[in-house]
């Protein structure tokens, strides 16, 4: 008898322990807002959820491509009803950026987004938001250390030479001794490195195909317009252009225009309307151009609200959001533009 | 203004202190001297051209290219001879420019053609020159500091007007003033005007009283004074001549990139500041040459267009291009001191 109620009372008293612990363990994750406890599902959707407020700094938009950046996140943010975006005047200044995100700290935003003018120099002030306990998003210039940043989603300058490579490389593959030049960025760029080194590795499965020569212009109008003239006086015969950025390919494609020159294909970079609208008509020497795709910002966004919301991303099995996300350099060309047309930057 | 009613010819003759304008004989020949060596290096760049790249550089497209391509710095450099030889600086010649081509090719503008493309840039660069000298000649600001504040507003108000957007060029009279069909007996229209400003420019330094006036200020602003030139006006008028030139070169460069852009102009002042003083104006004022100036230009132009040519990347261009300017100045040092 006494052994019965004994071995019951052990039994019941092991159950209501284990119960107490596993309560705790729910309640004591909960408040943290880290794994997907207290939520029914874990991947972030168009519901809305917990109230978020994202801040973003971004560099100056002196140019197509990052005035794109802060259109994307802001049209973004205003789809959610639970998110509030802290938006900072661009600035290309490193110490005024650091002033700004610093007082995005101090403001105590939920999630910071950032897309640093110089990633190396803005990585002090990413460890400092990171140690606050506000989760960073680093958009595309990468900071120096993983601990300053919770994830990281960017471009693939790399890819965007080597799918660039290969789309030249397909168009040519049946022709005998295929000449190829290359229009490249500012040469005192990484990225610029990054898109001739894939351009070149592309190359590599082509035998039949030499790059005769590379002049670097200034990814500006004018520079693009100087350098092809010149490219276009040096080869009077080659099969294809590989130009590094639309926005310095208006530049270019003047020059051509001006030096009556077709009989080649041209690639370019980043995804402008202006590029796209020119592919479609179909009537120069543009055929296609590789995506830098400013879209990243409306995912930064997408991630920062998963983060706030301690949700994973839809699609995806885990829990959490990645650390890091290298997006595609899709080729757009005549068949695939229509899609690609909404995201054309001016 | 009393003193300024006395007959400027008169005047500028008795100046002591500026007194290389009485010695002009001699000075044409240092300057004579100069221009040959600047001639000689020219000649040995086409030497060097047409052995490397015989078949594309000593072509005639290659010679049209590079008359093009020098001609908006060009234009840019007779107006910065002007007011480097008067003792001033014009740090802000490439925001200028840049200004006065997104002024010009906003929608509003384009919508009134090329005249209207054509009157906005100048009239923004007279602006801008205006503003630099009244500036330097009535505030009396140092000219680099003037200049570099025109530098970094103008800069920031083309970016606002673009909203950091490229300005495509949709009207046609102005595009094709940039195309093969509007060359003149085989000459780019672009160089033409380039042609047109270096030789006005030319007649106003070495012919007119106002070019005299200019020397004369540079050499020694006191004693300019006192021998009854209006300094300041004087000073006025060079930063608007610097700003019109500006204009004029932002119209230009509208027509080769069909385009206009906050980032146009970049550097234009380090540009035409080193033409000039390859060319043989002295910076700290006093001498000024637009023979020398628009060499200058052609040298540079010439040399970026060989290291294209043979396929040579930037970083060799810039450090080349940094030599030939070492070189330029102690080969001047020397002729001007054994003249």
């Amino acid at each position: 008898m006494n052994g019965r109620t004994s071995r019951r009372g052990l039994l019941f008293g092991t159950a209501a322990v284990s119960a107490g612990a596993f309560l705790a363990a729910c309640t004591s994750n909960e408040p943290k807002d880290q794994g997907p406890a207290a939520d029914s599902g874990p991947a972030a959707d168009d519901k809305p959820g917990k109230h978020v407020t994202i801040g973003f700094a971004g560099p100056q938009a002196d140019h197509g491509w990052l005035n794109a950046i802060n259109d994307n996140a802001e049209n973004r943010a205003k789809k959610y009803s639970d998110v509030s975006l802290e938006i900072t005047e661009g600035s290309n200044d490193t110490a005024q950026q650091i002033g700004q995100i610093e007082t995005l700290i101090n403001k105590k935003v939920d999630v910071l987004v950032v897309l640093p003018a110089d990633g190396k120099a803005l990585t002090q002030v990413g460890l400092k938001a990171m140690r606050a306990g506000i989760p960073v998003i680093n958009l595309d210039r990468i900071f120096n250390s993983a601990q300053a940043y919770r994830c990281w989603i960017g471009g693939d300058n790399y890819g965007m030479g080597l799918n660039a490579g290969h789309y030249i490389g397909e168009k040519l593959k049946d022709k005998p001794d295929a000449k190829v030049v290359e229009l490249a960025g500012l040469d005192n760029l990484e990225l610029t490195k990054q898109r001739t080194q894939g351009f070149d590795d592309a190359l590599r499965n082509y035998p039949n195909i030499r790059k005769v020569a590379r002049q670097a212009a200034e990814f500006t109008v004018e520079t693009g317009q100087a350098k092809m003239a010149q490219l276009l006086q040096a080869q009077p015969d080659f099969d294809a252009l590989w130009n590094h950025d639309d926005d310095q390919g208006v530049g270019a494609l003047r020059a051509i225009e001006q030096a009556g020159r077709d009989g080649f294909l041209m690639v370019g970079g980043a995804g402008a309307l202006s590029a796209f609208q020119a592919i479609k008509k179909d009537d120069g020497v543009l055929k296609a151009t590789v995506l830098y795709p400013p879209t990243m910002a409306a995912s930064a966004i997408d991630l920062a609200r998963a983060l706030g919301q301690g949700k994973g991303v839809g699609g995806l099995a885990e829990f959490e959001i990645p650390a890091s996300i290298t997006l595609y350099s899709a080729v757009v060309d005549k068949d695939n533009v229509d899609q690609y047309m909404p995201t054309g930057f001016r | 203004m009393t003193q300024h009613a006395s007959p400027p010819r008169d005047a500028t003759g008795k100046l002591p202190p500026a007194g290389r304008l009485p010695s002009w004989r001699l000075m044409s020949a240092r300057a004579d001297v100069r221009t040959l060596s600047l001639l000689g290096v020219l000649a040995v760049l086409v030497v060097i051209g047409g052995v490397t790249e015989p078949d594309s550089f000593l072509d005639v497209r290659n010679l049209q290219l590079i008359l093009t391509q020098a001609s908006v710095i060009g234009v840019v450099t007779v107006g910065m001879t002007f007011v480097i030889t008067s003792g001033g600086i014009d740090l802000s010649v490439g925001a200028i420019v840049a200004l006065a081509s997104v002024w010009a090719t906003t929608v509003a503008t384009q919508e009134y053609g090329f005249a209207g493309i054509l009157f906005t840039a100048v009239l923004v660069g007279l602006g801008c020159g205006l503003v630099n000298g009244v500036l330097v000649a009535y505030g009396r600001m140092v000219p680099f500091i003037a200049t570099l504040a025109m530098l970094a507003s103008a800069r920031g108000l083309a970016l606002q007007i673009t909203d950091g957007r490229t300005q495509v060029v949709t009207v046609d009279s102005v595009l094709s003033l940039g195309e093969r069909d509007a060359y003149v007996l085989g000459i780019p229209p672009l160089f033409l005007v380039f042609a047109l400003v270096t030789v006005v420019g030319w007649l106003v330094l070495n012919r007119t009283t106002f070019g005299r006036r200019t020397v004369a200020v540079g050499g020694n602003a006191e004693a300019a004074r006192l021998a009854g030139i209006d300094v300041r006006r004087q000073r006025l008028y060079l930063y608007l001549l610097s700003g019109l030139c500006c204009g004029i070169a932002a119209f230009l460069l509208i027509v080769l990139s069909g385009s206009g852009q906050n980032t146009n102009g970049n550097l234009y002042e380090l540009d035409a500041i080193a033409a000039a003083i390859i060319g043989g104006t002295l910076l700290s004022g006093g001498r000024g040459t637009i023979t020398g100036s628009v060499l200058g230009v052609l040298i540079f132009t010439t040399i970026t267009d060989i290291f294209a040519l043979n396929n040579l990347q930037s970083d060799v261009q810039q450090i080349a291009k940094g030599a030939i300017i070492v070189a330029a100045v102690l080969v001047q040092r020397r002729t001007a001191n054994t003249t």
